[in-house]
């Protein structure tokens, strides 16, 4: 369910990324405010084991595929949602820079996506809620399912509004979301099971490692009460902001895809012609689209050529 | 995505290819962040059925790859590994746009397959500009470089330290899988048998965070990450950024193919 950059409106893309990067020094925040220098490391490592983890399938029963561990809730459960969400922002970094997995533009709604709703919303509200102080119940495999399934249902929900927003794809919001929300409820559950399983045979293994997020969660709290509720209350009001942001901007992108964007609009007020967008059909004669099509062949053509003419004289110069 | 092993060697591979030497290696990774930003943002604000305007931008890529002495094989083949997800949501638009937008010869052209057209030029533009990127810079002047361009310290080291640790704890996840895979005589891997590999997994993996943060303490950890920046921001920088940058906003202007075309066909614009 990573987004590429070749299905969303700049307007989305960046509005998703603002979004994005103040959570992201937000939570920085949060992590320094912590002291805890152990989590530098263990927040490095748990990142890399993300990744092995994604390359170890199990085979699901009956149906022929397989699944693995998506990542956001087990991380917010081993470090607390702050830590959580910039160790998944780092994994879906790496992945779009190293294996072209979602687009630099689309990052910003992947890290919304996958991070923001299992770390800010599924762990917190359904998690927490649910399993409570237990990790190794079936109380807590209940929570992890639940949690897993709708941290996946609002990721999913969220890559439908941000492609219909773009409005480059034509696939109409219904069709889409009929696609989407299954699928996901499918790899939701198994998110949640895997995440359930793992927190258990740590908990039994091991229960002293699950304590990190409690220990961090002390270290963090200030000495004085008073202080405490005015942290709570200005984080839950940078929350809200945050929240309001996205839905404006949301409004705004929605707007701005059906009208010219920023961009155009400036190329049309500098260059004093509106450039070709006219309502829902573009109005190409056959005569432009013919020599567009010959002189964008060529174009292309000529670029190319000019790429290995550059490398062999490249070549030249060094030999 | 590619899976297990392909995926994990693909990681090495570019940044071996930051290792090289060429004039686009030797630029302040800055240069390269700010170019490649501005270029996918005017990728991307181009109306959904424009094909040709696109055209004169692959002059970056190309030029980027013949100048950093970048092998194109090897991007291609990214470029093909992850196509499918473009191409699934691409897909629906020629087949529920079926509006009649042009003619090429006796072909009739609709704007779904000129909207699907569009969206695989730009899926190749971006993603080939986020590769190059990558092959230009490696992970350790990308984060120096995003560092100074206001990414949160906290945020560069877990992405240098994620990096590091990809391959250490890669290896123990593959060692196991190859263990399992041996002795499972290559049946799947049963839910049975993940959970305490993965468990196990998850256990070393925090016990190695222990003794990596022990030792690091014992080299003077504090608490704070230095990090080594020699970066310098020289005309040749600024003449990059700025010189491809003025390039993107004319081919964005003005639509160079077509003009090429109709000078060839006579017919003028």
């Amino acid at each position: 369910m990573h987004m590429a950059d070749a299905l969303i409106s700049p307007a989305v893309g960046g509005t998703l990324w603002v979004v994005t990067a103040g959570l992201m020094a937000w939570c920085a925040r949060k992590v320094k405010q912590t002291r805890d220098d152990r989590l530098i490391p263990m927040m490095g490592v748990l990142g890399a084991f993300i990744f092995t983890a994604q390359m170890l399938n199990f085979s699901i029963p009956v149906t022929g595929s397989s699944g693995h561990l998506g990542g956001g809730l087990i991380l917010a459960v081993l470090l607390g949602p702050y830590a959580a969400f910039l160790v998944m922002a780092s994994v879906l970094t790496v992945q779009a820079l190293f294996f072209a997995d979602g687009g630099l533009l689309a990052l910003g709604c992947n890290i919304f996506n996958l991070g923001f709703f299992p770390v800010f919303m599924a762990y917190p509200l359904i998690y927490k809620f649910i399993a409570g102080k237990e990790r190794a119940s079936t109380r807590a495999t209940v929570a992890a399912l639940a949690a897993g399934i709708i941290g996946l249902q609002l990721g999913a929900l969220g890559v439908v509004l941000e492609t219909g927003m773009s409005g480059i794809s034509e696939l109409p919001f219904k069709a889409f979301v009929l696609v989407m929300q299954p699928i996901h409820l499918a790899i939701g559950i198994v998110e949640g099971l895997a995440t359930a399983a793992v927190v258990a045979f740590v908990a039994r293994a091991r229960p002293e490692v699950l304590q990190v997020d409690a220990d961090l969660r002390a270290a963090s709290a200030p000495a004085g009460g008073m202080k405490c509720t005015d942290r709570a209350r200005r984080s839950r009001s940078t929350m809200g902001l945050l929240i309001a942001a996205t839905i404006l901007g949301g409004m705004a992108s929605w707007f701005a895809s059906t009208r010219p964007d920023g961009l155009e609009w400036s190329i049309a007020k500098v260059t004093g012609k509106a450039v070709a967008e006219s309502g829902s059909w573009p109005e190409v004669s056959a005569s432009t689209s013919s020599a567009g099509l010959l002189g964008g062949l060529l174009t292309l053509g000529l670029i190319i050529l000019f790429g290995f003419a550059l490398k062999r004289y490249r070549k030249g110069v060094l030999s | 995505m590619p899976s297990g092993m392909a995926q994990y060697r693909e990681v090495g591979r570019l940044d071996e290819l930051a290792r090289l030497d060429s004039p686009v290696h030797r630029l302040d990774a800055r240069a390269q962040v700010l170019t490649t930003m501005v270029f996918i943002i005017v990728v991307m604000s181009y109306s959904r059925y424009e094909v040709s305007g696109l055209m004169p931008l692959f002059l970056y890529p190309v030029a980027l790859i013949a100048a950093g002495k970048l092998p194109g094989g090897v991007l291609l083949r990214k470029l093909a590994v992850v196509a499918p997800f473009a191409v699934f949501v691409g897909i629906f638009n020629p087949l529920l746009d079926r509006h009649v937008v042009a003619t090429v010869g006796s072909f009739l052209v609709s704007g779904g397959w000129l909207s699907f057209a569009s969206i695989m030029a730009r899926f190749v533009l971006t993603v080939s500009a986020a590769l190059i990127l990558v092959s230009c810079t490696g992970i350790h002047r990308l984060c120096a470089g995003l560092e100074r361009l206001g990414m949160p310290r906290v945020f560069a080291v877990q992405l240098l330290f994620l990096y590091r640790y990809f391959f250490v704890i890669g290896d123990e996840g593959l060692r196991m899988r190859r263990s399992v895979e041996i002795r499972s005589a290559g049946s799947a891997l049963g839910f049975a048998v993940y959970r305490p590999l993965i468990g196990n997994l998850l256990l070393r993996a925090m016990d190695r965070a222990q003794r990596i943060y022990r030792a690091m303490v014992a080299r003077g950890f504090d608490g704070e990450i230095r990090m080594l920046n020699r970066m310098t921001w020289g005309w040749r920088e600024t003449g990059f950024v700025l010189g491809w940058a003025a390039f993107f906003l004319v081919a964005r202007g003005w639509n160079l193919a077509e003009g090429i075309g109709a000078q060839l066909t006579g017919r003028g614009l």
